[in-house]
């Protein structure tokens, strides 16, 4: 639909030449791939910590979020039918008194957060692990979810 | 002061070095959050680096020169498609030049749970002594 709108009719607006010279420009790196390499990397952040990616194969959906610091004893997780939810604190331990900071940019805090699946899940077989600061959890598709093939009948 | 309730953590975008020695494999290279601080006795550094296994951390101290330079590995399998993404994985890297002498021996690092620990103790002369007068 880009291109429609790219080769349509010119229309009686004021823009001066320069700046829909401009816009093609953006529209064609749009298209090309551009300078992020095809990816348009803006898809927005729900802005809440823990940052999460969902992925999916045939059978399971993976979610997986960066915490460093927690143990798989520090995390509440659940999951119903199409949503998980993780919750827990990141506690910084307090080091020396006398200690002078030089530098202080790791976080601490609460955090909760739910995140929405496209399709529903086989919440039985759910399962977790949390290593290296990296949390996954594995959550097997419903039955219905799951893609079926259907033969065509030739007749 | 003790907080009685504890705020809640903000996000915070994993920073992206902007402009690296160009690297042999190309991927992506962020900058991890650091918490330094010192004791008389030693520095230590705290570095998170989520999805760093501790064969790919390297730590170099060379010249006063201090280089953190971790490797996470993609979690993802070979036939996963992305549903929703948020963060990216990459190499962890950022360097530090030490102001005070560390005594190289014993340098101690420990990583746990995406958390680097290093313990840099300093050179026994740097540490200060008090100077008794006698009268």
């Amino acid at each position: 639909m880009l291109l429609r709108r790219m080769t349509g009719l010119p229309t009686w607006d004021w823009t001066s030449p320069s700046e829909q010279m401009e816009r093609l420009r953006r529209q064609m790196e749009l298209l090309s791939g551009g300078p992020t390499g095809g990816r348009i990397w803006s898809t927005p952040t729900a802005g809440v910590f823990p940052l999460m990616n969902v992925t999916e194969d045939k059978d399971n959906y993976y979610v997986r979020a960066e915490l460093p610091g927690l143990k798989a004893d520090d995390l509440e997780l659940s999951v119903t039918g199409d949503t998980v939810s993780i919750a827990g604190e990141r506690k910084i331990p307090a080091e020396d008194e006398k200690a002078q900071y030089h530098r202080r940019e790791r976080d601490a805090g609460r955090f909760s957060r739910i995140v929405t699946l496209p399709a529903q899940m086989n919440t039985a077989k759910v399962g977790a692990s949390c290593t290296d600061g990296v949390l996954k959890v594995t959550l097997p598709k419903a039955e219905e979810a799951k893609p079926r093939q259907i033969a065509v009948k030739a007749s | 002061m003790a907080e009685t309730e504890s705020k809640s953590i903000q996000v915070k975008e994993k920073a992206e070095v902007t402009t690296p020695a160009e690297q042999t494999r190309p991927g992506l290279v962020f900058t991890p959050a650091v918490d330094i601080f010192e004791t008389e006795k030693e520095i230590t550094l705290l570095a998170d680096m989520p999805g760093v296994k501790s064969k790919d951390l390297n730590i170099d101290l060379r010249e006063n020169v201090l280089t953190l330079d971790g490797d996470a590995k993609l979690p993802e399998g070979a036939g996963e498609v992305d549903v929703i993404r948020e963060y990216r994985t990459g190499k962890y890297y950022r360097q530090f030049t030490l102001s005070q002498v560390i005594d190289q021996a014993k340098i101690d690092a420990e990583l746990k749970d995406g958390v680097l620990r290093l313990r840099l103790p300093k050179v026994e002369a740097a540490t200060p002594r008090k100077i008794v007068i006698k009268s």
